[in-house]
């Protein structure tokens, strides 16, 4: 093993050790704090009322459309990042691929923009 | 010394040491960043702040960290009691590992790899699955409506972010932040090219919203949803939340830092020893971005939640693109025109989108008026 791939063992390790930081609080609260559980502390938070209704039911998302073009520009952002590093040696004619793989895109934007697809609706 | 002591011993001592100094360092500038903070928050309020416990009220972030610890935990009746613990710890591990990415001075990384840049926005996206987590898990209502606010929130400004920040890969042709760091120092500040000082102004918006400050923080909107996902944690898990926040927007800081203001370049101080100076012009750039975001999180009101997804898909994604192009044409063709171009093309682009000569007053909506009726 090289000692750039070692970069990687170490983020590896790192991981798991930065574990450390959010646990060690975490267990020694459960000895320090005190334990003093009720039906009424334990009730889900509403202002005081009682909850009615139970939360997990499905609901309309309303950003089903906002998160079909996120994935596009997603997937859009992941071909661009390979051109911008080696766009210095491609040019002009990087540029202009490119250009158009992002023109498509954009011209898709202001098609949904103007169908209203980016107004948030309530 | 490669005889006395076997290479992978040295190398497992190279590496806790690494670890060790992040993870010790790390919640300690959260600690100090929360005080700083409530500080500089008190003074615009014309306030005074924390001065009661040591000087200056330094010793608070202390007291907080005991109070926290010695506060009973509670968990909601019917919660998915392990998604509920495993939340904060989901969202503070990656907002560490985003430190061992970061240069703070030259091979002053504790993982420089070359694909740094790109980790780094992996890492710092899967916040969004660890605040769905926590509000999911709780089963109520308020954190619920945090968290669905928050995917939308994040979906949103994930894309101009990711789109904005290729401009500089493009300009250095690498990923490795050392050598941004390193084109710097040949070139100049990016901040002072036209394309980096749009850049920035997309990255710092896009990345406040990235990481929950609070012209955008509607996921945790305390007004109007209690405490948003997080409204049923308490004790050390709530504190867990602060932290990764507050390590996130450090990590911002210093992300901005290497992208735009050269990292540890800066001028020669006489007396103090090379890479002490590099540190200490990286942790004054930092301090001073962390200090204007604390401003802005003074100055501005909260947005309302249709302006919040207007401003990313209508004014922040057309115009990191025209930015991306005005950063090409600025390398392509050097000089004024290159300049002018690159400038006029991204300031263009924000007049066309933002629509600013059709709407000179923001105009009252009766949206909300006519559902109540």
């Amino acid at each position: 093993m090289n000692s750039y791939n070692m970069n990687y063992v170490f983020l590896g390790l790192f991981f798991l050790g930065a574990m450390v930081v959010p646990l060690l609080p975490i267990v020694l609260a459960r000895f320090v704090a005190p334990k003093r559980n009720g039906p009424i502390k334990t009730a889900p938070y509403e202002c005081g009322m009682i909850s009615s209704g139970d939360p997990w039911v499905q609901f309309k998302m309303q950003y089903y459309i906002f998160a079909i073009l996120f994935v596009v520009f997603d997937v859009e952002a992941l071909f661009l990042f390979p051109w911008a590093v080696v766009f210095k040696e491609t040019g002009v004619e990087g540029l202009a691929a490119i250009g158009i793989f992002i023109g498509i895109l954009a011209i898709g934007l202001v098609y949904a923009w103007q169908e209203g697809a980016l107004e948030w609706e309530d | 010394m490669g005889g006395l002591i076997p290479p992978w011993l040295l190398t497992l001592f190279w590496f806790v040491l690494k670890m060790t100094v992040i993870l010790a360092l790390a919640p300690v500038g959260m600690m100090y960043m929360t005080w700083l903070e409530r500080k500089v928050m008190a003074r615009m309020q014309d306030r005074i702040g924390p001065n009661r416990v040591g000087p200056y009220g330094l010793l608070q972030p202390l007291a907080d960290g005991i109070k926290m610890l010695t506060k009973e935990d509670i968990v909601p009746t019917g919660a998915d009691a392990l998604c509920h613990l495993m939340s904060p710890i989901v969202i503070v591990v990656p907002a560490l590992c985003l430190f061992t990415l970061l240069p703070f001075g030259p091979g002053l990384t504790a993982a420089p790899l070359t694909t740094g840049l790109l980790l780094f926005v992996a890492l710092g996206s899967t916040s969004t699955l660890a605040l769905f987590m926590g509000g999911w898990s709780s089963r109520s209502i308020f954190p619920l409506l945090g968290a669905v606010r928050n995917a939308a929130q994040l979906i949103a400004y994930e894309v101009p972010f990711v789109l904005t920040l290729a401009a500089v890969p493009m300009i250095v042709g690498s990923l490795n932040m050392q050598e941004i760091v390193r084109a710097q120092q040949a070139s100049g500040w990016f901040i002072f090219t036209p394309w980096g000082f749009f850049a920035f102004i997309l990255l710092m918006t896009a990345g406040l919203a990235e990481v929950n400050r609070t012209p955008f923080d509607l996921p945790e909107a305390e007004s109007e949803i209690v405490g948003g996902f997080h409204t049923e944690y308490s004790g050390m898990k709530f504190a867990l939340w602060y932290m990764a926040e507050y390590l996130s927007t450090l990590a911002l800081g210093c992300l901005l830092t290497v992208l735009f203001f050269g990292g540890w370049t800066g001028p020669r101080i006489a007396f103090l020893p090379l890479p002490v100076e590099d540190v200490f012009w990286t942790a004054l750039k930092v301090f001073m971005l962390v200090f204007s975001m604390i401003w802005v999180r003074g100055t501005f009101p909260r947005f309302r939640v249709d302006q919040l997804m207007g401003l990313a898909w209508k004014v922040l994604i057309p115009m990191s693109l025209a930015n991306l192009l005005g950063a090409a044409v600025w390398y392509l063709v050097p000089g004024a025109v290159g300049i002018a171009f690159s400038f006029f093309l991204a300031a263009g682009t924000f007049l066309v989108t933002t629509q600013l000569w059709l709407k000179p007053k923001p105009q009252l909506t009766t949206k909300w008026v006519d559902q109540s009726a």
